[in-house]
């Protein structure tokens, strides 16, 4: 594998800058690249090679008459098969859109061709971002470019892999629950959602509305401040999309140091399921943050106890609505019937594999007239309390630290009971609840070289700080490295 | 109607609002555009796709929610109703659930000279659904349906009354109040027939006197205002004779056979739909400011009944012709124009309506076209009732002038001067025209010195024919007269 392919997406754009190499030469290794190790990662559905190509010479010819659309004109980036992508297939990892080809780009999407972004290809998932390993996929599971024989989490499986893998420098995922952050820590890449309302959701398709958000796997603190200067911003086209701040001067500032921060660590994610390499690593993180002049303090969260259940609350109601309009009606699967309900019924129970069901029935169920105020709106309560109990805490702190999943990536087939899976994001699923930005980044590895995630929260809309100390923790272990 | 029950209606009317384009997408909304033609990403649900309202949407659902009289609501929430059905492309309708956009209201209404009110107690935005056309005559049993989604996403609301309607009639007088008041305020052209207007209605009858309601029966499939006063009635009666045998009401929905004239059962209360409702994630609430508000109440129009009144008051107007000249604001505002060139004056005002409820009328029925379509304006109409005033042209010429102004769309002056309609008011022209007859008609004149003085009407008549009508009534009269009454017969 040539070193270059190695390199961040900034170090790529002073080389494409400079003119070391074009992007077609670029756009060449990299499919060179997958071509080689996909049979062994599975981590794209869709590769778009002779688009790539094309659009690689044009960026070529954009820098050559000294008019590059950005400094990241000509840098690959895979995408999340999620994410609407006008004239090549979006199939959220299910039979359901197997074959279905969108007429129109994300925002998201959008905004990175806007940019002169080479789309490299669309990556596996857990059928429609439900899961935690990707196997859920209906297509086959991605394998962990650390250990082919562990999961590469989930459900943005194929984007974390591909980075870690070095297929691209980045790649875009979706965070509903923990879906950047988990595979993010078992690939031991990068992983940032963003603060909800922050990137644009058009175009996204949706599993849960309120809790869905962009996020994306990179090699570097910098890289990830890059992108969210890139695609983050308000969009007319999303009523939940926000006008953010002055965020142009982002990607240097996150240079700061952790000095004068106060970091509070939150008490109830070091408990029993709690593997102890990842609390110890955890832990030394922490201590280093310590030492490099950050204020440490403990901090107790007693709903992060109950984070899981009102998550999978909200989450599955939203999605039993959200998934309802594949019914074979316009596009997508059409499993023909004598009439329209045998029809629905039939395109539904063949279309949607078993975790997507089983959540569209937990979604429907709560929803249901005699359970909602039961289930629905008593895990709304919870959830607003949960967002006051968070501003409470964030008068007292910057930033808050968890480890990002309790443990290492698991085996192919280790987690049988969806309850066992749902643990994985334990950690996670509660900054989606309220809303705010968090990161993974890698903070060591466990005895069989697996890669430890660690989660930095931070206050909404202030990814500036957050990308602070996380660049800070990310010098301080490179450091370690090093030595 | 003499019965021992007291009849509850209350009704349920979705209405289209008239904005250029959708409420959720930009997408345009004309009626009988080529199907799925007006469509996009958005309102077809397309994976991804997300919801923006249409700020025009909300001021229209505003401005009608005044009209109704109803507290507007300074937060309302959308919600998502669910259900699968071909022609909903996102297999639930954003609609609005617990917290409406207008809340009560009251509407005004007259019947048999009588007036009335009516409870609003909500009214609520939502999305319209696309439609099906099926091969067969429904879903079931078709071998195959399209479906059109032009529709889908086009703004609604949904007006739902209090049970305050006492009979199938005041129903029809109150739906044509509403829609009435609705056309007044352009935010809806309340089309039954193209489905820009449809209506539910609830009914249940319990003996005068008994304080708690009985079952209801839901109506459905009502496409006229006279269909829903006779579903109505049919109701009142299967009811009636329903607790006549002591018998029980199921609480059900039923569909209106409008060709056997019959309701028909189409589920029970146990069958109803769960539509789960929750609040609608890809929208935030939706806020409304005061000065929102008020600004749309500066630029409201005067209702109908408040016209009504009016006019009946300043021109002493019948409350039929009131009825009549308000029934359509086109021809309210036309009225109330015409007189500002006619002049205003009690007899002018009974002139216009005369002319407006009888001609106008007469034309717009017989052409098959709507009053706002009408070529005639106010000003030659001011200018045609002049010139008969000013005995240009007499009455019956009026008539004829008219017609060719409604047809062309001319100046009342311009066909005068064209067809030469201009009154013969000159004694010596009509004593000419006068001599003639008698001469000719010896026998006649005869008769009449013998005392048949119904004759006279006849040498009116020959005068009117031989002058194509254009002689003066009042001086053909008085010559024809002094000609008859001299003592040879001569003028």
């Amino acid at each position: 594998m040539d070193k270059i392919l190695t390199n961040t997406a900034t170090e790529l754009s002073k080389k494409l800058e400079s003119g070391e190499i074009t992007s077609v030469q670029l756009v060449a290794k990299y499919l060179e690249h997958i071509e080689e190790i996909e049979p062994t990662i599975k981590a794209f559905i869709t590769i778009t090679k002779e688009q790539a190509l094309r659009d690689a010479q044009a960026s070529d010819q954009r820098r050559k008459e000294g008019k590059p659309l950005s400094k990241w004109d000509g840098i690959p980036i895979a995408l999340k098969d999620n994410l609407s992508t006008k004239g090549v297939k979006t199939t959220c990892g299910s039979l359901m859109l197997e074959n279905y080809i969108p007429p129109y780009d994300a925002t998201v999407v959008e905004r990175l061709k806007n940019n002169g972004l080479i789309i490299l290809g669309k990556t596996n998932m857990d059928e429609f971002a439900m899961g935690s390993s990707t196997e859920s996929s209906a297509f086959y599971p991605t394998r962990n470019p650390k250990n082919i024989s562990k999961v590469p989490g989930g459900s943005s499986g194929g984007s974390a892999a591909c980075v870690a893998a070095y297929e691209v420098p980045w790649a875009l995922g979706t965070d509903t629950g923990g879906s950047v952050r988990g595979p993010a820590s078992f690939c031991g890449v990068i992983g940032l959602k963003p603060t909800y309302g922050s990137v644009s959701r058009y175009g996204v398709v949706s599993y849960a509305s309120s809790l869905d958000q962009v996020g994306w796997f990179t090699r570097s603190v910098g890289d990830a401040a890059a992108l969210f200067q890139l695609i983050s911003g308000y969009d007319p086209k999303d009523s939940t999309s926000v006008k953010v701040e002055d965020i142009s001067s982002l990607e240097s500032s996150v240079t700061g140091g952790v000095e004068g921060l106060t970091i509070g660590v939150i008490k109830e994610c070091f408990g029993e399921e709690l593997n102890p390499q990842v609390c110890r690593s955890v832990r030394a993180s922490v201590e280093k943050l310590k030492e490099a002049g950050a204020n440490i303090v403990e901090i107790s969260l007693p709903f992060a106890d109950i984070a899981i259940e009102t998550y999978y609350i909200i989450s599955t109601a939203e999605a039993s609505s959200n998934l309802a309009r594949f019914d074979g009606v316009r596009y997508g699967l059409r499993v023909p019937a004598e009439d329209v309900v045998s029809m629905f019924t039939k395109t539904r129970s063949q279309g949607f594999g078993e975790e997507v069901k089983r959540r569209i029935i937990l979604g429907t169920h709560v929803l249901s007239a005699g359970n909602y105020d039961k289930y629905y709106r008593k895990a709304q309560k919870i959830r607003t309390a949960m967002k006051k109990e968070f501003t409470k805490v964030f008068e007292q702190v910057d930033l808050l630290i968890t480890p990002t999943t309790p443990t290492t990536a698991f085996g192919f087939g280790e987690k049988q009971d969806p309850l066992h899976m749902y643990i994985t994001d334990i950690y996670t699923v509660i900054v989606n609840l309220i809303g705010a930005p968090a990161i993974s980044l890698p903070c060591g590895l466990d005895k069989e070289s697996m890669p430890i995630g660690l989660q930095i929260i931070g206050k909404h809309f202030d990814e500036k700080t957050l990308l602070q100390a996380a660049h800070t923790l990310e010098n301080l272990l490179d450091q370690e490295v090093e030595m | 109607m003499s019965s021992k029950y007291e009849v509850i209606i209350g009704l349920e009317i979705h209405v289209e609002l008239l904005t250029k384009s959708k409420i959720f997408c930009g997408c345009k909304t004309d009626f009988g555009a080529s199907p799925n033609s007006q469509c996009c990403p958005i309102c077809l649900g397309l994976p991804g796709t997300l919801p923006v309202l249409n700020a025009k949407a909300v001021e229209y659902a505003i401005r009608a929610g005044l009209g109704l009289n109803c507290e507007i609501a300074e937060y309302s929430v959308f919600d998502r109703k669910n259900y699968f059905y071909p022609d909903l492309a996102k297999a639930y309708q954003t609609s609005q659930s617990d917290y409406p956009i207008c809340g009560k209201g009251r509407v005004y209404y007259d019947l048999d000279q009588e007036r009335y009110s009516c409870g609003i107690t909500r009214a609520h935005l939502e999305e319209e659904a696309g439609k099906l056309v099926h091969s067969g005559d429904s879903i079931i049993g078709s071998s195959y349906s399209l479906v059109d989604y032009n529709r889908a996403g086009i703004p609604l609301i949904e007006i739902v009354t209090e049970p305050d309607l006492r009979s199938p009639q005041q129903a029809k007088a109150f739906l044509e109040q509403l829609k009435n008041i609705l056309q007044y305020l352009e935010v809806s052209d309340c089309r039954m027939e193209e489905g820009s207007l449809r209506c539910d209605a609830n009914i249940s009858l319990r003996p005068f006197g008994e304080q708690d309601f009985r079952p209801k029966v839901e109506i459905k499939n009502l496409n006229s205002f006279r269909a829903v006063e006779r579903a109505l009635e049919y109701e009142v009666q299967r009811q009636t004779a329903i607790y006549d045998q002591n018998e029980r009401v199921i609480q059900e929905t039923r569909t209106w056979d409008e060709n056997r004239g019959v309701t028909v059962s189409m589920r029970s209360k146990e069958e109803a739909e769960d539509y789960r409702y929750f609040p609608e994630p890809d929208l935030v609430p939706l806020i409304i400011s005061t000065e929102w508000i008020e600004e749309v109440k500066k630029d409201m129009p005067e209702l109908p009944l408040a016209k009504k009144d009016r006019l009946i008051e300043q021109y002493a107007l019948s409350d039929y012709d009131a009825n009549l000249i308000v029934s359509d604001k086109n021809i309210a505002a036309f009225f109330e124009e015409t007189l500002t060139i006619y002049g205003e004056s009690v007899e002018k005002a009974k002139t216009v309506t005369n002319w407006l409820t009888g001609e106008f009328f007469r034309l717009l029925n017989s052409e098959g076209i709507e009053s706002k379509d009408s070529k005639v304006t106010p000003k030659a109409l001011g200018d045609l009732l002049k010139a008969v005033d000013e005995q240009v042209i007499n009455g019956k010429i009026a008539k004829e002038v008219f017609e060719e102004m409604f047809l062309t769309g001319k100046d009342p002056s311009q066909i005068i001067e064209e067809r030469g309609l201009q009154q013969i008011s000159d004694p010596a022209q009509l004593l000419a025209v006068i001599e003639r007859i008698l001469e000719s008609n010896q026998k006649n004149v005869e008769e009449y010195k013998a005392g048949k003085e119904k004759i006279f009407g006849f040498f009116v008549g020959q005068v009117m024919k031989e002058t194509k009508g254009k002689a003066n009534p009042a001086l053909v009269n008085q010559l024809l007269k002094q000609a008859l009454d001299s003592t040879d017969g001569r003028a």
